[in-house]
């Protein structure tokens, strides 16, 4: 168990992170969410207000549909990534990474200015387990009456599990299928229980628990950034190549001018994907080296259990991120050759 | 429980050794493959090397983390476990057996005394879990 943004939580199950990692690819894996945090937002103004502090735009969302967008500073930086789900049209919930929830939470009343909505930090009324993998709507659909198949990739609906209300939304964090569900904190181990036994865990293709080490590999493989590491308050959303979740003409919001300056004038560094070549395994922080020069660093890095190589990210100058560069990366002193590769390095099969 | 094996001396930082003459054969103990979880790399110096003891030898990477390994005794390496390049998950299935690492010419073999026996080793563990 380690702390984890003030939560107790296991960085693997008995089964350990490999295994996790490759029952969630081809099978399905159950991960405890409920660390992340929640914050309603409920009134009029609502979309209004958070199309105000968020990149991406509110406004293209209809009722039942999340969206990935993130909380910005002027200077076009990053406060936490987020989804945004649509409740109605005068109810949003915002659902943020654990570390940051009172940061974000801070970050949004400071900017709420005279829009009509009401902010409520609702983190801990909600439990939240990640259902994900090939298998995931099957398991699930074992659970409950709603039917699964009708949720698009993004989309949610309220529903009951087990019997238990909740928001069945069609999300997750791996780069598989699945389900993220939202329910009362009370009835979280029940789900936990419930989902698996209707995963057949403990057989051979059944479902895995799966804990904090599986849930970062999987990410990485799937391309996806992970805040406190691609993005943070020093790193701007184009350079994160999150330019797809900048919406520069929905209209004004927090950074827009600094981030529509960089997208005319260029980015001076930029978020890249590597495969290592050598034998090793970069890690997070250690040095980037193109050309005798130390030119960035890893943000993430680590072995990549399904494709069975040493993937990562850096940051590193604009005119070195192109695919196929040859980078090194100082592994304790050692300098291990890797190569820029395009993300995300995993894509599931369709 | 984790195994200890009754025949070797342990180090606190969790490596085993056997004695055959004056060489000794390092790898880690079951109770350390086992907190360290799915073993994907590890990195082993070349023969001839020398090292004092207590000194860092190699390191051990499972997906997570990367955990540096000790000679428990001063010597010079005589061979290393090539088949851990490309197995480093024997580490874990047999770590006294296939999973060894290193094999070195001990400078004084009276230095395996200083080690911990098995069963000091076993209380040393338990004491750690704690």
């Amino acid at each position: 168990m380690i702390d984890f943004g003030g939560w107790d939580m296991p960085v693997q199950y008995p089964a350990g992170t490999i295994e996790e990692h490759l029952r969630t690819r081809t099978h399905a894996g159950l991960f405890d969410v409920s660390h992340m945090g929640e914050i309603d937002v409920r009134g009029p103004d609502a979309i209004a207000f958070v199309n105000r502090i968020t990149s991406n735009d509110v406004n293209k969302l209809v009722d039942g549909q999340a969206q990935y967008t993130a909380l910005t500073t002027p200077q076009g930086t990053v406060i936490d990534d987020l989804l945004v789900y649509r409740l109605a049209a005068d109810h949003l919930l915002l659902v943020v990474n654990a570390g940051t929830t009172d940061k974000d939470w801070d970050w949004i009343k400071s900017h709420h200015a005279g829009e009509q909505v009401e902010l409520k930090n609702v983190s801990a009324d909600y439990c939240q387990l990640a259902l994900q993998g090939p298998d995931a709507i099957a398991i699930l659909q074992k659970l409950t009456d709603t039917p699964l198949d009708d949720i698009k990739y993004y989309h949610f609906t309220r529903g009951q599990v087990d019997a238990i209300d909740s928001i069945i939304s069609r999300t997750g964090y791996t780069g598989e299928d699945g389900f993220e569900i939202y329910a009362a904190p009370e009835h979280a181990e029940r789900l936990w229980s419930r989902i698996l036994e209707a995963g057949n865990f403990g057989t051979d293709q059944g479902v895995l628990p799966c804990g904090l080490a599986a849930r970062n590999t999987l990410r990485l493989e799937a391309g996806l950034a992970l805040y406190g590491h691609e993005i943070d308050e020093n790193t701007t959303l184009l350079e994160a190549n999150l330019g797809w979740i900048c919406k520069l003409d929905k209209g004004d919001f927090i950074g827009r001018e600094t981030l529509a300056q960089q997208k005319a004038d260029g980015v001076k560094r930029k978020l890249v994907g590597f495969e290592v070549t050598d034998r090793g395994i970069a890690r997070d922080d250690q040095e980037v080296v193109i050309n005798d020069q130390r030119v960035g660093k890893v943000t993430s890095g680590s072995p990549a259990p399904f494709l069975k190589k040493n993937i990562g990210f850096a940051y590193v100058p604009a005119e070195y991120a192109s695919v196929g560069q040859e980078i090194k990366v100082d592994v304790r002193g050692r300098l291990v050759g890797a190569q820029i590769v395009k993300t995300p390095f995993y894509k599931r099969p369709k | 429980m984790a195994n200890v094996p009754e025949d070797l001396h342990y180090s606190k930082d969790h490596e085993w050794v056997r004695v055959e003459g004056d060489q000794a054969i390092i790898g880690i103990t079951d109770y350390a493959q086992n907190s360290l979880g799915d073993v994907v790399y590890v990195e082993l110096p070349k023969a001839g090397e020398k090292f004092a003891g207590n000194e860092p030898f190699g390191s051990v990477e499972s997906v997570k983390a990367v955990s540096e390994v000790f000679t428990p005794i001063a010597g010079t390496i005589t061979s290393i476990n090539e088949s851990l390049a490309d197995e480093p998950e024997k580490v874990n299935s047999d770590p006294y057996g296939d999973g060894w690492m290193i094999r070195l010419k001990m400078d004084s073999p009276g230095e395996v005394d200083s080690l911990l026996t098995a069963a000091e080793y076993e209380d040393f563990t338990k004491a750690e879990s704690e």
